[in-house]
């Protein structure tokens, strides 16, 4: 059976899109449980047996069956559009990953950039819901955000240039064929620093501690979203989080060879997804150590380390793969 | 030299950068109790605090004058909640100042263990609750708090053990304690203390070697000497700002010269230094509860008759000030007494009134995210600010 190209990507689109919410509801348990083991605790036990693992659908249903309150003096129209506007993109990234090769919704020859462009567009639902809300926790929480958001897109987008450079290709199938010999976070110097460079970005980028200022709810309550509550705080909950899942994808596809593993072909998807796992674990990991850092010093490490040193980084490769070609190492 | 017009609020004609003018409180999660502090941003910079207090005002002052010298200890407990043996301490100390009343040695060696235990407790819950402002309920100072509030829970079962209670005691009474220890205490009370002590290493290491730490301690919230005298703060405050002052040390009392411990002195004032000071006063509390342990005398626990009525202790006319330095500071009770079984007036010196002062003289010039990094640095406890 052959279907017309368009109505194949609508299926993919939609299988995508199921599987990555069911996939973002687990990962929040797993966040969960992970913590709880770092701070000698046992976790969500009691909703599901064993090991609750019926605790996201418990919370899902919670939320939805939650009052929604709308402050009197928000401005209403941004503050209802705000949570969509942030989700959209952040389920969009997806679009453009391909889980197994010709597994996947849209393999673009510009799937990095695709990727980078949109997913940088949340900033603009963040800032609705900060200013939309008319609070003054979540005015200054949307300014913060929009400093952070733009001093991070850099580092993010250079670092994730850096295999990009490495593959000579934008699409994202080319790249992990490029890494059939050598997984680009093995690559001598280059890879492992822009590795590097890419999970602290990620971390600001998806403002996880330590660089959670948006949140920051010891001073800000919570942030741009202190006004939310109900199935607008669950949408934009889910938009953090897929695009946590979705960044953790981009770098196991970048650095950890996607799909490639041992094993049958068919194993691929699920190496991908452990991979990914692996990566959210990681930044998880660092979620859980460490305290949060202030705003000057969030912009200083961004301006003064991280953007200087991953532009370098991208010249430096450059400059390399001018003289050796593109391609594995 | 101090500006205390630093604190006035913006004024309505206004003319230079635009400012902001933000709630911290009364009901707000970096708010160790309820407190409400009025900031003036410009940007994402303080540049002015106006602190409100009293809303957790129990008019613990007047109370006392209706409850006689054997029913207040326990009440007394309930002034600063974190560290309750502290105030009874004072409480008591002051009313057998003005009875002249002798206490017996093993009454005086339980009272220092019980008070540097609960220093232990007090400490280790503002470690967790000060990390948790700067790391984020949803990140690395949950982490820390979580394994304090593990630790904190040890010491809450001795002292179940011990009276029965886990947080407000009444184990002081006029003349001695009202317990003795149970059989095997002791033994629990040393295994318990050998393990805080190992962990307090692990809570260095998870925050000494940490960059982000001390980016966000180190400079921050800077008490000069000078301030500190000023300003009349006490406890870690003090010496984190270079002052040698230790009432255990200082003026001892209930046989605290009987011990060989140290107190600790920082001079860099800034919350870096109040943690430093903080972390060395749980390594000597452990020593001196160690020794009290293995020097504590046979003998009564109280110099008085068993209490058959709640006005058998009576005092003569007179007035005595009872100062003890508790967790935060200087924790004092002065009393007047008429001669009947009730104080004519009792007044308290709650050590996180005086430190919480210092507030609006070190906070502007600092960062939104500094203000709860000073503020947890400075452990006030609002039940003692307000009584």
């Amino acid at each position: 059976m052959t279907l017309p190209p368009l109505a194949w990507h609508a299926l993919m689109a939609f299988i995508v899109l199921n599987a990555i919410l069911g996939l973002v509801a687990y990962v929040t348990l797993l966040e969960r449980k992970f913590a709880a083991r770092m701070q000698s605790r046992i976790g969500p036990y009691y909703v599901g047996r064993p090991h609750g693992w019926l605790q996201p659908i418990a919370d899902a249903l919670k939320l939805m069956l939650k009052e929604d309150v709308v402050p009197t003096s928000a401005d209403r129209g941004v503050y209802n559009l705000a949570p969509i506007v942030f989700l959209v993109p952040c389920i969009l990234i997806y679009a453009t990953i391909p889980f197994a090769p010709e597994l996947g919704v849209a393999d673009l020859n510009i799937g990095v950039l695709f990727f980078l462009a949109v997913s940088s567009l949340e900033i603009v639902g963040l800032f609705m819901g900060g200013w939309g809300s008319n609070n003054k926790y979540a005015l200054l929480s949307a300014m913060r955000a929009v400093n952070q958001i733009i001093s991070y897109d850099l580092p993010f987008i250079f670092a994730a240039l850096v295999p990009v450079l490495l593959a000579g290709s934008l699409q994202m199938s080319a790249i992990v064929a490029a890494q059939q010999g050598l997984w680009f976070v093995a690559y001598p110097v280059f890879g492992q620093l822009a590795f590097v460079a890419f999970v602290v970005a990620t971390l600001a980028a998806e403002n996880r501690v330590p660089f959670d200022i948006l949140e920051a709810e010891s001073e800000l309550v919570a942030g741009f979203r202190v006004e939310y509550s109900g199935m607008k705080f669950a949408l934009i909950q889910l938009g953090e989080y897929a695009h946590m899942l979705g960044t953790s994808f981009l770098g196991a596809l970048l650095f950890l060879g996607g799909w490639l593993g041992p094993g049958p072909a068919w194993l691929g998807p699920l190496w991908f997804l452990v991979k990914a796992v692996l990566v959210f674990l990681l930044v998880t990991w660092v979620r859980w150590s460490f305290v949060r850092i202030r705003v000057d010093q969030i912009l200083a490490i961004s301006w003064k380390l991280l953007v200087p040193a991953s532009i370098l980084l991208l010249l430096a490769t450059g400059l390399w793969v001018a003289t050796r070609g593109a391609g594995a190492g | 030299m101090l500006d205390v017009n630093n604190t006035t609020r913006v004024e309505m004609d206004w003319s230079g950068p635009e400012r902001l003018q933000m709630n911290m409180g009364p009901q707000h999660p970096s708010a160790h109790g309820v407190f409400r502090a009025i900031v003036t941003l410009e940007g994402e910079t303080v540049v002015a605090v106006d602190a409100v207090i009293g809303y957790l005002h129990r008019c613990h002052e007047k109370l006392s004058e209706t409850l006689t010298y054997a029913q207040y200890p326990s009440i007394a407990s309930k002034t600063d909640y974190v560290a309750a043996m502290t105030s009874e301490f004072a409480y008591v100390l002051a009313a057998e100042e003005i009875g002249k009343f002798e206490v017996p040695k093993r009454a005086q060696y339980l009272r220092v263990i019980v008070a540097e235990l609960q220093r232990i407790a007090s400490h280790l819950l503002w470690l967790g609750t000060w990390c948790m402002d700067m790391g984020g309920a949803l990140g690395g100072g949950a982490t820390i708090f979580l394994y304090c509030i593990r630790e904190r829970e040890l010491v809450l079962d001795l002292f179940e053990s011990l009276v029965g209670a886990r947080l407000l005691y009444g184990f002081f009474q006029v003349g001695g304690t009202r317990y003795d220890i149970p059989d095997g205490w002791a033994q629990a009370c040393r295994e318990t203390i050998a393990l805080i002590d190992s962990r307090i290493d692990e809570y260095e290491q998870m925050l000494e070697d940490n960059a982000f730490f001390l980016a966000r301690t180190q400079g921050v919230g800077t008490v000069s000497r000078e301030l500190a005298q000023d300003v009349g703060i006490a406890g870690p405050l003090l010496r984190g700002s270079g002052v040698d002052f230790d009432i255990r040390k200082n003026v001892p009392y209930s046989s605290y010269g009987d011990f060989d411990f140290t107190v600790p002195v920082e001079t860099a004032g800034d919350c870096y230094a109040r943690y430093k000071v903080r972390m060395a006063e749980f390594r000597q509390a452990i020593a001196i509860v160690r020794q009290a342990l293995d020097k504590l005398p046979a003998g009564p626990i109280s110099s008085r008759p068993a209490l058959k009525s709640v006005a058998q202790i009576r005092i003569p006319k007179g007035e005595a000030y009872g100062r003890v330095e508790g967790p935060r500071g200087e924790v004092g009770s002065y009393i007047i007494s008429d001669g009947s079984a009730k104080p004519y007036r009792m007044k308290w010196r709650g050590a996180s009134f005086s430190n919480l002062s210092i507030l609006p003289l070190i906070i502007p010039g600092h960062k939104v995210a500094d203000v709860v990094a000073i503020m947890g640095s400075v452990d006030p406890v609002f039940g003692e600010v307000d009584r």
